[in-house]
């Protein structure tokens, strides 16, 4: 499928974070938001998920963002605009529930944050009273900021380093919040350790958390059992029975040491990847 | 009576270190030789242990006159592909068990009885060498109809062939990037060479079937937008979600279901990484959990990670019952000990400790007797109280068996299922929904390739009755 525009939506030293909009019919005109897609940069890539961020049914295309953060999302985003993927798949997982809860905390951390972006708007249109938290290491890596402004009924900003909003994490902001007030639903999505802590954080308060999983998956059609997470004492898989689940049931140390299973084999062809680029 | 013809295969030593097939097969002579041995019993009980039931005795008479083309087309009359059924069918429990050669009442074939399946293959591959396939004679009143076939296993690339051998205008989805389903991600190399699978899809192509990969129906297209756009569609959706054990330590890292394993080494190329970018761990010491094909496939599959990884090979495959029990093909449940894999019979395991942080290190397990025989007639495993034991495992495979997917079905109500979410068809494979049939694992549970491919005929011969 056609990659018809390509844009790096923030940059650091380190991290990028690039937005394609994919020509992709299907997908444009029946994904909902809380699914996903799997994505083949070339014949020999990774399969990994990406969240449905938006779509649009005149150009039928869709838009993922993708944060290099291995080798796998490194390779994607090389990609440009008029290159094509191999291959993408979805929408797959369950859609996010269409349901007015009443007053949302919508939380995104890194490039979690356009993970909210699609709920942040739907939870809008079915009438919630919505606030977001945005989090990230620093300014430079905030992305979609003004459209997620625009939305919220309130809007804080937390950043690592303290550059742009209030230095600390997304769950300081958040405890101060529930502390002064009481909120019906807690919505996150970043890194599994912020939606760890989060789901501490809103557990206090018994506070009703949904998170998105992202996590390592092979087919994304129930077939491979390699997203498997404990919820509620029992084995779900991500893929078909997510990416949504109940924060508060989730065996999160599982759910960590299952994602870091090839931390060694990642650093071993990040490495290779770095010894082809100086060569060249 | 003459001895039996063995064809060649690679030596262990050979094998372990590459997915290089196993068995090399008979050349023209051998097949002779041994087709020479068949008896042409007068009542061929044989033909009756074939799921599709080709003519055995007539192909085998065939191949003892050197009419290697006949026996071709005598095959084909009943099976679509007999290079694939001719590798991987458990002849040994279908028509060889029922070969005059086998012993009466052995629960599988004796050794001494015809190798037909050896001698299917050889066919088979006579007819891919020479290019033979069986002619399109399209009908006037079936090339304005349009079939949707979902999935491109064995079912879905039976039923594509059949349709559109008679004029029918095929199109086939798949979810995955790779035609061919289990074939492709499960059955391993050596046992299935690529090339075979492959030139089955150019077959395909070449008949103007269309092939739209990556597309997920139910999700992207329903079942209903296929039916407005298809006079027929085809569901062959395989057997699905795999099982766990449901005990202590399951989802630790490093312990993957069979089909996980399989799909990242066989679909993804993971034993090449990093050229291609799909990750799978290699174990020191590695259990297999499970009798079956999957169980085998994964023990060799894993085997063979370990030595082009420089490891000494240790991979152990853990089974309740006994040997003889084992529902895995004989042949493989052979060769896998002569490639050094270990079984231990008897043995059930109950729970996975890990390493202190988060990757499993050593499988318990209870020692079993057999007891009473269970639903299945099989005699059931009994756990011996107190007699539990660990052994060393840094990965663990299990291959317990399927349970049915549900992703379409659940997002299709009309389509109806039964107690364990199998496809419901009639006796012509139609399914609840007007038009729509069924077949496959989606509908008998975990079968052979063979029977997917048998229901996929019988369906494809309704769907062609009804549009004539």
């Amino acid at each position: 499928m056609k990659i018809l525009n390509k844009k790096i939506i923030a940059e650091t030293n380190q991290i990028k974070i690039v937005r394609f909009e994919i020509y992709s019919p299907l997908i444009a005109s029946k994904g909902n938001p809380g699914q996903f897609v799997m994505v083949m940069a070339d014949s020999h890539s990774e399969r990994i998920p990406l969240t449905l961020v938006d779509r649009d049914s005149k150009s039928q295309s869709i838009t993922l963002i993708a944060q290099e953060a291995g080798f796998s999302t490194r390779r994607l985003a090389r990609l440009q605009a008029g290159d094509s993927l191999f291959s993408i798949l979805g929408p797959l997982g369950q859609p996010t529930e269409k349901k007015n809860y009443g007053k949302v905390i919508l939380i995104g951390g890194g490039v979690g944050i356009a993970e909210i972006y699609p709920i942040a708007k739907a939870y809008k249109k079915y009438g919630n009273q919505i606030t977001v938290i945005v989090g990230a290491k620093t300014k430079d890596l905030l992305i979609l900021r003004k459209e997620l402004e625009e939305i919220s009924d309130s809007f804080y900003v937390t950043t690592d380093d303290g550059s742009a909003g209030s230095k600390g994490f997304v769950t300081d902001r958040l405890k101060e919040l529930i502390d002064k007030e009481n909120y019906d639903f807690v919505y996150a999505v970043g890194p599994l350790v912020m939606m760890k802590a989060v789901s501490d954080t809103s557990k206090e308060k018994e506070i009703k958390t949904a998170v998105s999983l992202s996590v390592l998956m092979v087919d994304a059609t129930g077939m491979c059992g390699c997203c498997r997470v404990t919820v509620a004492g029992q084995t779900k898989f991500t893929c078909i029975d997510g990416p949504e689940f109940d924060a508060h049931e989730i065996n999160w140390q599982e759910v960590i040491r299952r994602n870091n299973m090839y931390i060694d084999k990642e650093k071993h062809i990040c490495k290779l990847d770095k010894l082809n680029k100086n060569e060249k | 009576m003459k001895n039996k013809v063995s064809p060649k295969e690679l030596n262990s030593e050979e094998r372990i270190e590459s997915f290089k097939e196993v068995v090399l097969g008979y050349g023209g002579q051998e097949a002779v030789e041994e087709a020479k041995r068949c008896l042409q019993c007068a009542h061929p009980r044989c033909i009756e242990g074939c799921p599709v039931g080709i003519d055995i005795k007539k192909f085998i008479f065939q191949v003892a006159e050197k009419d290697f083309k006949g026996a071709f087309f005598t095959i084909k009359e009943k099976n679509n592909f007999p290079s694939i059924c001719g590798r991987v069918c458990p002849a040994e429990y279908q028509c060889r068990k029922y070969c005059v050669l086998t012993k009466r009442n052995s629960y599988c074939a004796s050794k001494n009885s015809i190798n037909i399946h050896f001698l299917e293959r050889f066919v088979g591959d006579y007819g891919i060498d020479r290019g033979l396939q069986l002619p399109v004679r399209a009908n006037s009143k079936l090339t304005a109809k349009k079939a949707a076939v979902v999935g491109s296993g064995p079912a879905g690339l039976c039923i594509a062939g059949e349709l559109a051998r008679v004029g029918m205008q095929v199109v086939i989805f798949e979810s995955l990037h790779k035609e061919g389903g289990v074939l492709r991600y499960g059955i391993p190399p050596f046992r299935l060479p690529r090339s075979i699978l492959q030139n089955e899809i150019d077959y395909l192509k070449k008949i103007d079937v269309k092939i739209k990969l990556d597309t997920i129906v139910g999700r992207a297209i329903t079942l209903d937008e296929l039916r407005q756009k298809f006079s027929t569609v085809f569901l062959g959706l395989g057997a699905g979600v795999p099982s766990f054990l449901g005990v202590k330590g399951e989802n630790l890292a490093n312990i993957y279901s069979a089909n996980e394993f399989l799909t990242r080494v066989n679909l993804m190329h993971a034993f090449e990484f990093p050229r291609y970018q799909t990750p799978v761990n290699i174990g020191r010491h590695i259990v297999v959990i499970g009798g079956g094909n999957t169980a085998i496939d994964s023990a060799r599959v894993a085997l063979r990670t370990q030595v082009i990884n420089g490891l000494k090979p240790d991979v152990s495959v853990l089974y309740r019952r006994t040997e003889e029990q084992m529902p895995a093909r004989r042949l493989e449940i052979e060769h896998a000990k002569e490639e050094g894999i270990k079984f231990r019979f008897l043995t059930q395991p109950t729970g996975f400790f890990p390493d202190g942080e988060s990757f499993v290190q050593e499988t318990e397990s209870l020692e079993c007797r057999l007891g009473e025989p269970d639903s299945s007639g099989r005699k059931r495993p009994v756990a011996k109280e107190g007699s539990n034991f660990k052994i060393k495992s840094d990965l663990v495979i299990i291959a317990v068996g399927l349970q049915s997917n549900r992703l379409l079905t659940s997002l299709t109500p009309s389509l109806k299922t039964d107690q364990w979410g199998n496809i419901i068809v009639d006796k012509d494979m139609k399914t609840s929904v007007p038009n729509v049939y069924s077949g496959g694992d989606v509908v008998g549970g975990e079968g052979t390739i063979i029977e997917a491919m048998g229901m996929a005929k019988k369906a494809a011969q309704a769907i062609i009755n009804s549009s004539i």
